[in-house]
């Protein structure tokens, strides 16, 4: 269990060096083909698609991309999905469910991406789409917060049956930053808000939002990326065959209330 | 980040919605006499101002640009169910602090004082033109109608009430998006009303959405975006993030009409723009059309 601040965390996150999903998809899974576009607009590169074979089970791979460098960062917009990665995401997801493959969703991302053409494209659309779909999708669907997991573009990947969390990894409303500049107009009580936001893979286990946490090794993932792929691996290993074996409507079942029961509120 | 800025938008575009104080006066121009501000309204479109009486006659619409202001949920029941016919549902959900966030039980209590209502949607089932149907409001009054554990649980409930019930749903989104004092809990209710949505959806029943000022941020990204029908009033602020947010991005200043209902329309994301005086009417067409059966003769009259 790490022993970071979420102020800590939030630092490490965004190390440079902190392995992506470039590094996770070649040691997790073999047979990776990537499948490109959303049959509508274009092809998004924050978001990579594709099936591949874990473990022998063919699944299909969604997955958010972090630049490792500013090149790649340019490239895959600081994994700040467009409508048509969503799109993209979706296209491939119901894929999925028509050849019975268990759905994995790696989730890296500091929101989807804010602008013009995102706006005229209908983000919240496609965001609100996927939220929708991806409740009713009949195959296992689990996904897993590597780094930074930003708001509703996380979510929009995160609809699930389980979520896992690295151990370092945040997962959160709005970014701590926003959150401070937002509810107490001062951008700078930034690492304040990080804590009192609880955001954490151990808060999100608290209020049902997160089901299991995979150990990072000391000083974080970037440290022994294979080690935290392993771990990653360990953790799917035991997840996606227990899942594909359960009945597909209890599985829907229980999705749906997984979520149907987050809420904190009174009752007269 | 996509949430980020919004309040901030939707604060300053509210600013010269609300009511100025009523102490404050002012000189109308060309009157040459003062009045006290909080007989005006200034429309925060196109900056003409009117008699507040003649704006609230004209169901609070700006008779010089059409913008569709905000109003309270009394006031749009009042304008959209028959007479005598509404009935809340989960009328005793209050709000909790998931995050212990400072002050935000006061601001609760403030507002609930304020607001005449417990949360910032208000949900029930009504008759419109004898029509049976559940029924929605969000009312930015309270906290920018932001979406936290209450909001995203009676809506959620409204869903499967009409999926029991195989009644229609008619929601008035209006949102600053999600209340991020309630933290990830806030953020997991779009998934949840999504999920609700989609099992009344499975079960054939018919949801219509009417999208009124301001529908932003993650309500825009869950239930507002998600009905089988998107109507949208005239001028209102339709879109995901926040315009400050993107200006920010692109380093320029976006054109006035950017995230208006009329935007939308034109980009393919609302059905159709529906003036007030029109939106019964057009709602009664829409129910007739889906098969849905009235209740008796309508005989005419608004009005809760
Ligand atoms: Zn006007």
């Amino acid at each position: 269990m790490s022993e970071l601040t979420a102020t800590q965390r939030l630092a490490l996150i965004r190390e440079k060096g902190r392995p992506t999903v470039r590094d996770y998809i070649p040691a997790l899974f073999a047979n990776f083909i990537e499948l490109h576009g959303d049959r509508h607009f274009g092809d998004d590169a924050a978001i990579i698609g594709g099936v591949a074979t874990f473990s022998g089970i063919p699944v299909t791979v969604l997955a958010q991309v972090k630049g490792r460098n500013l090149e790649e960062n340019k490239q895959s917009n600081f994994s700040m999905p467009h409508p048509e990665g969503y799109r993209k995401a979706l296209r491939l997801a119901k894929q999925a469910e028509k050849f019975h493959r268990p759905v994995i969703c790696l989730v890296d991302t500091p929101g989807a991406f804010c602008g013009i053409e995102a706006e005229k494209r209908g983000q919240g659309e496609a965001i609100a789409r996927n939220l929708m779909e991806f409740m009713m999708l009949r195959t296992p669907i689990i996904s897993i917060v590597l780094g930074e997991g930003g708001s509703g573009g996380a979510l929009a990947l995160a609809v699930c049956d389980e979520l896992a969390m690295l151990e370092n990894a945040l997962y959160s409303v709005i970014s701590p930053r926003g959150f401070a500049s937002i509810l107490w107009k001062d951008a700078t009580r930034e690492s304040e808000a990080a804590e009192l936001m609880k955001i954490t893979a151990e808060d999100l286990m608290h209020f049902g939002v997160c089901e299991h946490i995979i150990d990072e090794p000391d000083g974080g993932a970037q440290t022994a990326p294979d080690l935290t792929a392993e771990n990653i691996g360990e953790y799917l290993a035991e997840a996606v065959p227990r899942l594909k074996a359960t009945d597909i409507d209890t599985l829907l079942e229980r999705r749906y209330n997984k979520f149907r029961k987050i809420g904190v509120f009174a009752e007269e | 980040m996509a949430l980020e800025d919004l309040f901030k938008v939707v604060k300053d575009r509210s600013k010269a919605d609300t009511k100025p104080k009523a102490d404050t006066k002012v000189k109308k121009p060309g009157m040459g006499v003062e009045i006290p501000r909080g007989l005006l309204f200034k429309c925060p479109r196109c900056g003409t101002v009117v008699y507040r009486d003649d704006f609230e006659r004209n169901r609070s619409v700006c008779s010089a640009c059409n913008y569709h202001a905000r109003i309270s949920f009394r006031e749009r029941l009042e304008m959209t169910a028959d007479k005598g016919t509404f009935t809340e549902l989960d009328a005793g959900l209050t709000s909790l602090n998931p995050i212990d966030f400072p002050g935000y039980e006061e601001k609760i209590a403030e507002l609930q004082e304020s607001c005449g209502i417990k949360e910032a949607v208000v949900t029930g089932v009504c008759k419109i033109h004898k029509y049976n149907t559940v029924i929605g409001i969000m009312d930015s009054n309270f906290m920018m109608a932001s979406m936290g554990s209450v909001v995203g649980e009676k809506i959620t409930r409204a869903f499967e009430y009409a999926t029991e019930h195989k009644l229609p749903v008619v929601l008035f989104t209006a949102s600053g998006g999600a209340r991020m004092q309630e933290g990830i809990i806030s953020l997991m209710q779009m998934a949840k009303t999504s999920g609700a949505i989609a099992r009344h959806s499975e079960a054939g029943q018919l949801y219509v959405t009417v999208m009124t000022d301001p529908t932003t941020g993650g309500v825009t990204a869950s239930f507002a975006s998600l009905g089988d029908i998107i109507i949208a009033e005239p001028k209102v602020l339709i879109g995901f993030a926040g315009r400050r947010v993107i200006e920010g991005t692109i380093k320029q200043k976006l054109p006035d009409d950017f995230q208006s209902a009329e935007f939308m329309l034109q980009n393919g994301f609302v059905d159709m723009i529906v003036e007030r005086k029109y939106l019964r009417p057009t709602l009664s067409k829409i129910f007739r059309t889906h098969n849905y059966t009235r209740m008796e003769e309508y005989k005419g009259g608004a009005g809760a």
